[in-house]
């Protein structure tokens, strides 16, 4: 658990880490809250040999609502977005998804940027921005963009980020109507076995509008658009929340792990699911 | 005296004494972070080791080449096991009379097998090493199945192929270690096969792994002026560490000083030897200056010592009213690549021969067949007395399966068979004397407690309501009643290497009435500093707060077989009161002449000597000790010490009631511990409060064991559970509410009739969170599953019961 040497970069503004990025290439990764990075490069997994530490670009940090548009900075941790009442006020499903990764020492540290970034399929972030359908900007040498969270994963750890860009900002639009993330895992700082985000929008008796997505049951997050497609109309009662169950398992693809093999992953997922769904409309 | 002496109540409150929850003494520095471990330590000039390990789990070492890692800037050496093969170290004998590789020698066997020894200048420069340094491996079959290994023609140990007769008796076959028998194997299968009911059941204690938060390590400093040997490390028994590296060194025993710092938990993890300890006192003596290693988690969870992995088949026979008749047991033991088990040497299986547990079963048998694999060694016990915990799981299990057979209910065909209080000290059929127990009363009190009756009843309306359709959460009252046996232990049948297991205590008393007292054992974290002090406070008479407690440097400490398997209480702690009883004796003389009285007219009183019958008259401890240095008293040598080598006659016996109310969703294999009640009875309670504290750490310990903590292998043998992400380590989340509880039956040979508490709830709580999960399903047909119980294994239980169909 000793990392090969490596130069130590902490740069102060985002042209800054930009140039470090630009000089160096593939040598180079930057460090947001390090909790999978530094054990990567720990296990000599990962080769570093400019680590670019983020934490002193305070123009990544913060948490800004304007109206219904609500942007978090990439450093912001997750502590801090349990913490803001704003955005608790705004999003609930950001608290309650964020309480459920590991324990309060790494929410310390951990960041959303960190957490949706690095593509990792256990993160929780990934899965729930795509529900909420948020976009990801990202800075690079020419410029800035910003690719919508259902289209940014590509395989694990392969996402449409260029290595020489950095993702700096989220946004979203405040979610409406009832939430839910709904996560089994083994233990406290265990990645999910099974974990499902929900929203739900309800006009009088009937589903108006849905998203459901996934984390950890296939190589990227999963939105699955069929399932959110089964509710909508629906009455949100028990043959709704199974076709929309049903539509679900269909989009992913779970593989054996400690955890338990792709079986048990399959039952547990379409338990899940169905929770996550049935308390998004309880809340709707 | 006058108004302002204090009372009696008051005199034995400021002692601190037996029964007080005196706060533990250790936490000031623990908890501000001023501890002193291991890696604390830092000598001038120190250099820094790391191994090179073996990524197979079974290959034949081709070459190494250390070219490239002598290259790099910074390092010192890397040792081989050709480097030590000169000093007859490439090899080191184990606990239980085997050989292991230090480093490999020709071959590696198991994944994480030391396989080089870098030293190097700093920590990091060795680590770059091990990188640099090229194995060259050619691949062999693995066997990591104990009963595939015993009929494959595949030889592990080449080093022992064609021994026919090995440390405990005549091998079998290859990968054979041995055969333990204990009792009577033919009595037993003919009271068996004429029983009115016989169960049978095979079940596997999943190997895991003692995991103490601080890995192994250790700092060789070989001082070649003097030359004296020091070696600082996270050894359970520092004095044996001693005798033994004073044996395979050649340096005499006086001119090794070996120290236990602080620990951080061991759990019989840090009992053994490893090739660590070795390749640093070798870097040390070559290169002349301090040598540190220090392992990882990693390398702590894959390659130190493991614990369990037993295959336990049972058959058990009863009447037909449920009096238990016979108990037959044969265990398939895994011991990996080397037998590496840290038990008293003419027990091969530890206490398994405990397995007939708190009942009173007239005919038994046990036999055990050690086998080799490709796994790590070690086989210590984790948190328990030797195999204490398989014993007490597999009788625990059976008891269980047994009353499904007579379909009668599990707590009452436990009360039915338990050993009467009137037929202690009892002699088992496997060859113990247990000490003394009143099972019956601690198993009423217990399922009073719980309203045993009433969880039955709620139990019952849950499997109802399950099957209509109502609720898919299921509802396990586990029950477990224990008796450990600890104290190991009275040398006519207990020696480690032929170290009898003895233990010691050596008191000074100060002049002005404070003291010290030095013990052979080491805490680990049990809090000795605390509740030796108390042990002593209630002999002499000093306050607790005035005597300081040392214990792990063998030049000031007297010799002791360490801390490990419940012992320190049962055998250190009685070598404490027999020396205090012996420092009261001479300040029972001192304080008659001071008096101006006769010896025998003079009695203790809590702190000091009275006259008899004119207790205005007396000493205190203080004046007495004050005199015994400055005083010239006739027939009386100066001074006030004592030393005591305590031999136990006997292995002491606690016991305990446990219950556990869980609740299990059927669907996900979630569980949720509703309640956990725990009744211990450990004899003499010294201080409730650290008992409180041992019993929730050996029941978290047991949740883990039980409900997901295990050292898992593939097929190749890759360790897969080799992090602790994978590696269950419970934390508060995780952990219930315990609610304890007590029974106080004295040890009736112990000095204080104490007997131990540490691992008690280890042992008994294994089985009782395992019982709850095998109760919830017994309404539905199951007999028996595996532990660990986590979330999948639990639900391929549910939908093999056909739970999931709908």
């Amino acid at each position: 658990m000793i990392p090969p040497s490596f130069e130590y970069h902490r740069p102060t503004d985002v042209a800054g880490a930009l140039a470090v990025l630009a000089e160096h290439g593939d040598d180079a990764r930057v460090l947001a809250g390090g909790h999978s990075l530094i054990p990567m490069m720990k296990l000599r997994m990962a080769d570093v040999p400019h680590l670019i530490d983020l934490q002193d670009v305070a123009a990544l940090k913060g948490i800004d609502i304007s109206g219904d548009q609500i942007t978090i900075g990439a450093m912001t941790t997750q502590h801090e977005l349990i913490a803001s009442d704003a955005l608790h006020a705004a999003a609930p499903i950001i608290r309650e998804a964020a309480l459920q990764i590991a324990d309060p020492q790494v929410r310390y540290m951990g960041t959303i940027g960190g957490n949706v970034a690095n593509g990792d399929p256990g993160n929780d972030m990934p899965g729930l921005m795509q529900c909420l359908d948020a976009r990801f900007t990202l800075e690079g040498a020419d410029g800035t963009r910003t690719v919508a969270a259902r289209s940014f994963y590509e395989a694990a750890y392969m996402t449409d980020r260029d290595d020489e860009e950095i993702l700096t900002h989220i946004s979203f639009a405040a979610p409406r109507g009832g939430y839910a993330y709904e996560k089994q895992k083994r233990k406290i700082g265990d990645y999910a076995t099974a974990a499902c985000a929900a929203l739900i929008e309800r006009d009088g008796d009937k589903v108006a509008a849905a998203s459901v997505a996934m984390t950890n049951l296939s190589d990227i997050p999963v939105f699955s658009e069929a399932a959110a497609a089964a509710l909508v109309g629906s009455a949100c009662d028990d043959a709704a929340v199974k076709a929309a169950v049903g539509a679900a398992l269909e989009d992913i693809d779970p593989t054996e792990d400690n955890r338990g093999p792709v079986e048990f992953k399959m039952h547990v997922a379409g338990i899940i699911i169905s929770r996550a769904i049935q308390r998004a409309w309880s809340r709707a | 005296m006058n108004d302002l002496t204090p009372d009696r109540d008051e005199r034995v409150a400021n002692l601190k004494g037996l029964g007080c929850s005196r706060k533990r003494v250790e936490d000031a520095r623990f908890t501000q972070g001023k501890g002193n471990y291991i890696d604390d330590i830092s000598l001038p000039g120190m250099l820094h080791g790391d191994f090179v390990r073996s990524p197979y789990a079974h290959a034949r070492v081709k070459s190494i080449n250390t070219d490239a890692a002598m290259a790099l800037d910074g390092v010192i050496a890397v040792l081989t096991a050709k480097d030590l093969e000169p000093l007859s170290l490439h090899w080191m004998p184990t606990l239980a009379g085997d050989k292991q590789m230090v480093l490999a020698d020709g071959k590696v066997l198991f994944q994480g097998q030391e396989v080089a020894f870098v030293v190097a200048r700093d920590r990091y420069i060795a680590a770059d090493a091990v990188d640099l340094v090229e194995v060259e491996y050619e691949e062999l079959p693995v066997l990591v199945d104990p009963f595939e290994a015993l009929k494959s023609e595949v030889v592990l140990r080449e080093d022992l192929d064609g021994q026919t007769e090995g440390a405990h008796g005549p091998r079998k076959h290859h990968n054979h270690i041995f055969t333990w028998e204990v009792g009577d194997e033919a009595g037993t299968n003919a009271v068996i096969d004429d029983a009115d009911v016989v169960a049978e059941e095979t079940m596997y204690y999943h190997r895991t792994h003692p995991c103490p938060l601080e890995p192994c390590g250790c700092l060789a400093s070989m001082d070649k002026v003097n030359g004296k040997l020091t070696l600082y490390g996270t050894f359970q028994a520092p004095h044996v560490v001693r005798t033994v590296a004073s044996l395979l060194s050649g340096i005499e025993e006086h001119n090794i000083r070996v120290v236990s710092p602080d620990i951080g938990g061991g759990f019989g993890n840090k009992v053994g030897v490893y090739p660590g300890y070795v390749c640093s006192i070798v870097a040390s003596i070559v290169t002349g200056v301090p040598v540190k290693w220090v392992e990882d988690r990693m390398e702590n969870l894959m390659t130190t010592a493991f614990a369990r992995d037993y295959w336990m088949k049972g058959r058990i026979s009863a009447t037909r009213e449920g009096k238990i008749t016979g108990l037959h047991c044969h265990v398939t033991a895994d011991h990996g690549a080397f037998d590496a088990c840290a038990d008293p040497t003419k027990f091969p299986a530890g206490f398994m021969n405990i397995c007939t547990g708190s009942y009173d079963i007239p005919i038994a048998y046990l036999g055990v067949d050690g086998v080799y694999t490709n796994k790590a060694p070690g086989g210590v016990s984790y948190r328990c007395s030797f195999r204490v915990t398989e014993a007490v799981y597999f009788i625990e299990r059976m008891i269980e399966v047994l009353a499904i057979e007579l379909n009668m209910d599990a707590a009452e065909l436990r009360r039915i068979n338990f050993i009467r209080k009137e037929q202690f000290p009892y002699q088992s059929a496997l060859g113990w004397e247990y000490d003394s127990g009143d099972y019956h009363t601690a198993w009423d009190k217990a399922l009073a407690a719980v309203d045993y009756e009433g969880l039955r009843k709620e139990q019952a309306e849950r499997v109802e309501a399950f099957k209509r359709g109502e609720t898919r959460t299921l509802m396990g009252i586990g029950l477990s009643f224990f008796t450990e046996i600890v104290g190991a232990g009275p040398v006519k049948n207990c020696d480690i290497l032929g170290m009898g297991m003895f233990d010691s205590c050596e008191i000074r008393i100060h002049p002005t009435g404070s003291a010290i007292a030095r013990l052979g054992t080491i805490s680990q974290g049990q809090g000795h500093a605390t509740t030796f002090a108390q042990i002593l406070a209630s002999e002499i008479g000093i306050p607790a707060d005035s005597i300081t407690i040392e214990e792990g440097d063998t030049d000031t400490a007297p010799y002791g077989l360490g801390t490990y398997g419940s012992r320190s209480t049962p055998v250190a702690g009685a070598a404490t009161a027999m020396a205090g009883r012996k420092i009261r004796a001479k300040a029972q003389m001192i304080a008659a002449y001071l008096l101006e009285v006769h010896d025998d007219d003079v009695e203790f009183d809590v702190d000091r000597f009275v006259v008899k019958g004119a207790p205005e008259r007396f000493k205190t401890m203080g004046e007495i000790a004050y005199a015994a240095y400055n005083q010239a008293i006739p027939g009386v040598e100066p001074g006030l010490e004592a030393v005591s080598y305590y031999d136990p006659p006997n292995m002491t016996y606690p016991f305990g009631a446990y219950v556990c109310v869980m609740d299990i969703d059927v669907d996900t294999g979630v569980t949720d511990i509703r309640r956990f009640y725990a009744l211990d009875d450990c004899g003499t309670r010294i201080n409730p409060m650290v008992i409180e504290g041992q019993i929730h750490g050996g029941l978290t310990e047991a949740l883990a064991v039980a409900m997901g903590q295990e050292i898992a292998y593939d097929d190749m043998g890759n360790v897969k559970t080799g992090t602790l992400m994978d590696f269950f380590l419970p934390t508060a989340w995780e952990v219930p509410n315990y609610e304890t509880d007590h029974t106080v039956t004295p040890s009736p040979h112990h000095p204080i009739g104490a007997k131990g508490v540490g691992e008690s709830p280890h042992v008994g709580g294994v089985p009782c969170f395992s019982n709850a999960v095998q109760d919830a399903f017994r309404p539905f047909g199951l007999r028996h599953t595996n532990m660990p119980h986590d979330h999948w294994r639990i639900w391929k239980t549910a939908n093999g019961l056909g739970l999931h169909d709908t």
